[in-house]
């Protein structure tokens, strides 16, 4: 198992430190300096000089970059142009924020996407599979940001039931309220995990019950819901594997939905960083949100082996 | 009547050498026929093709300017008569700048994964073709891209460029590399093993005549699919960054700008401001029920 868990170890490392030089190499790629945003228009060349020195912008690239991943792996994301401040005092609150929506909406999609997913399974050949299929195509097809305007237009503009944007005011218990102001955009977030885990728990459920130890189950007479059991256990590594990735999607892929809703998480950060062209404050977000999606599959491998012994072997 | 033909077809490919060309095309008619005889793709493809050419011939078939603007017509509700959809927050026909709007908003949907395919296909089939070294390289640094999430990745890199519709374009392209050419790769690791590519080897042809005249040639259905199931979300996508404003500049018209634009009037006119938002569903989802109807048709296993 140590063994195991080592090799995979060994396989992240260099995808870490290729996503690495990708954020890295995202200052870099913008036209002009990662500095134009901020540098007095009619500055003096040796003003001009000054500050980039005081950046460290005007070492050779690949001395930026060893001093950057040092600062980095210290804990050091760098300083918000626009802001002045770090980058992680900014980026701290804000993952708080996106991981609360996040969690709310693969619960969500969780027993959505899985109840769907059973149902369609059980049901193939009826009018259920082909209506939830359906479904499940328009949930991965849909625009997300979009359903998050069709759900205020409709519960906060039409029928005026929930807040349509923004967070709860700070308070000292997590309340009624803060749940309030998260259910329009955790529904909007779960909306294409629902459809990609209703797809696959569908499609493992087939697969599964096509093995021929569910037939000998049957004629051994075992009843349906022990045999459902079986079904569900033999189904859950590779429904993980997808819930983790997904769970993954919503950290890293809620730009759009905490834009529209104005929730004040790691997307609306981004937004707002792109809008004033603050790089180091969109490298260190996008690299904090990679890394995590990048140990979140790791955790997701460790993890299959413990559900299905077969996948120790290898 | 689709197993007799499938028979045929994989019995036939590897084994006929000279008849190569009269095969496939027995392949790909029996791949258009069941494609035709498909309703639900029948019924995308034409919903589709109405969309396209309705973008294409816009000035002609459009009734009003997609750019005049007028304070006393704004938000007028659908169905005022006259502006059938209504009209946004300046005052400009809806249905006019919707249908102006498919021409940019399309063409970014669809020219990511023109673009894709092309590179990603080249750099799969070569990895999986040359193997060791090469393969190594070429699948490890799409590894590094598949550690971002989709969107991440699109946004960080089109907010690192800049707001355009090529750096749009650009960085919607390298987000759909990396998966194309795992696909590819994979096809391409099949099928180069089998008797048919060893006999071409054999008989002394050069490796970019082999993988152009054989593996090419059998890997691209997969590779084909594979690709149509990501148009949908190009195009969901590419509105995506439009709507962060990062792809078109007002008052150009383009699906995702309009939502950005019309969001600040969601109080006043909730249904004018999602309406953009439903010719990106209705693209999108055609484009992936066309998907799976191609998969179906070309008999690739997902």
């Amino acid at each position: 198992m140590l063994w195991y868990v080592l090799r995979r170890l060994v396989y992240i490392l260099p995808i870490l430190f290729g996503v690495s030089l990708v954020c890295f190499s995202l200052l870099h790629l913008a036209p002009g300096d990662p500095m134009t945003a901020v540098m007095p228009e009619f500055g003096s060349e040796e003003l001009i000089e000054q500050i980039k020195r005081s950046y460290g912008f005007d070492q050779p690239l690949p001395v930026q970059y060893f001093r950057w991943l040092l600062a980095v792996l210290s804990g050091d994301l760098g300083t918000s142009i626009v802001q002045d401040r770090p980058v992680w005092n900014e980026l701290a609150p804000a993952l708080v924020n996106t991981f609360q929506l996040a969690v709310f909406g693969v619960a969500i999609s969780l027993v959505a996407g899985i109840g769907l997913g059973l149902l369609a399974g059980y049901t193939r050949r009826l009018v259920a599979d082909r209506a939830i299929t359906t479904t499940a195509i328009v949930g991965v097809s849909v625009p997300h940001y979009w359903v998050g305007l069709v759900l205020i237009a409709i519960f906060a503009v039409s029928l005026g039931w929930l807040p349509a944007m923004g967070k709860a005011p700070p308070s000292d218990a997590f309340g009624f309220d803060d749940v309030r102001y998260m259910i329009l955009p955790a529904i909007t977030l779960a909306l294409i995990p629902t459809g990609i885990i209703a797809r696959s728990v569908r499609a493992t459920v087939i697969d599964v019950r096509k093995h021929e130890f569910v037939q000998t189950l049957h004629a051994n007479g075992l009843p349906q819901r022990r045999i459902f059991l079986h079904v569900v256990k033999n189904a859950s590594p590779t429904v993980l594997a997808i819930i983790g990735i997904q769970l993954g999607h919503l950290v890293g892929g809620s730009i759009l939905v905490e834009t529209v809703f104005a929730w004040p998480g790691t997307g609306y950060l981004l937004n707002n960083a792109i809008a004033t062209r603050d790089l180091p404050l969109l490298q260190g977000t996008i690299l904090v949100l990679a890394t995590f999606f990048v140990l979140l599959n790791f955790l997701v491998d460790l993890a299959q082996p413990f559900l299905d012994p077969r996948m120790k072997r290898h | 009547m689709a197993r007799r033909t499938t028979y045929v077809d994989e019995t036939l490919t590897p084994q006929i050498a000279g008849g190569r060309t009269r095969i496939q095309r027995t392949y790909w008619q029996a791949a258009r026929r069941r494609l035709v005889r498909d309703p639900v793709s029948m019924g995308c493809i034409s919903i589709l093709s109405l969309m396209v050419a309705a973008a294409i011939f816009a000035p002609w078939i459009t009734p009003h300017d997609p750019y005049v603007t007028s304070i006393v017509n704004r938000l007028k509700p659908v169905g005022t008569p006259g502006y059938l959809l209504g009209t946004d927050e300046l005052g400009r026909d809806m249905l006019t700048r919707l249908i102006y709007g498919g021409r940019i908003s399309l063409l970014m949907g669809l020219l990511p994964i023109a673009v894709a395919t092309l590179f990603g296909s080249v750099l799969g089939v070569v990895a999986g073709y040359f193997g060791g070294k090469t393969n190594m390289i070429i699948m490890r640094v799409a590894d590094v891209f598949f550690a971002f999430p989709s969107v991440l990745l699109a946004v960080g890199l089109a907010g690192a460029l800049g707001a355009g519709v090529v750096n749009v374009l650009i960085s919607l392209s390298l987000v759909f590399i990396p998966p194309i050419t795992r696909v590819a790769e994979a096809a391409t690791t099949q099928i180069r093993t089998q008797d048919f590519v060893e006999a071409a080897r054999a008989t002394g042809a050069s490796a970019p005549r082999i993988i152009i005249g054989h593996v090419m040639t059998n890997v691209s259905s997969p590779i084909l699919t594979y690709a149509s199931s990501l148009i949908g979300l190009s195009i969901v996508l590419a509105s995506g960054l439009s709507f962060l404003g990062l792809g078109m500049s007002p008052p150009l018209a383009d699906w995702g700008l309009m939502l950005n634009t019309l969001r600040q009037s969601i109080y006043l006119a909730p249904v004018n401001a999602v309406l953009p938002g439903v010719m990106i569903l209705i693209a999108s989802v055609c484009f992936n029920l066309l998907s799976d109807g191609l998969r179906t048709a070309m008999d690739v296993k997902p």
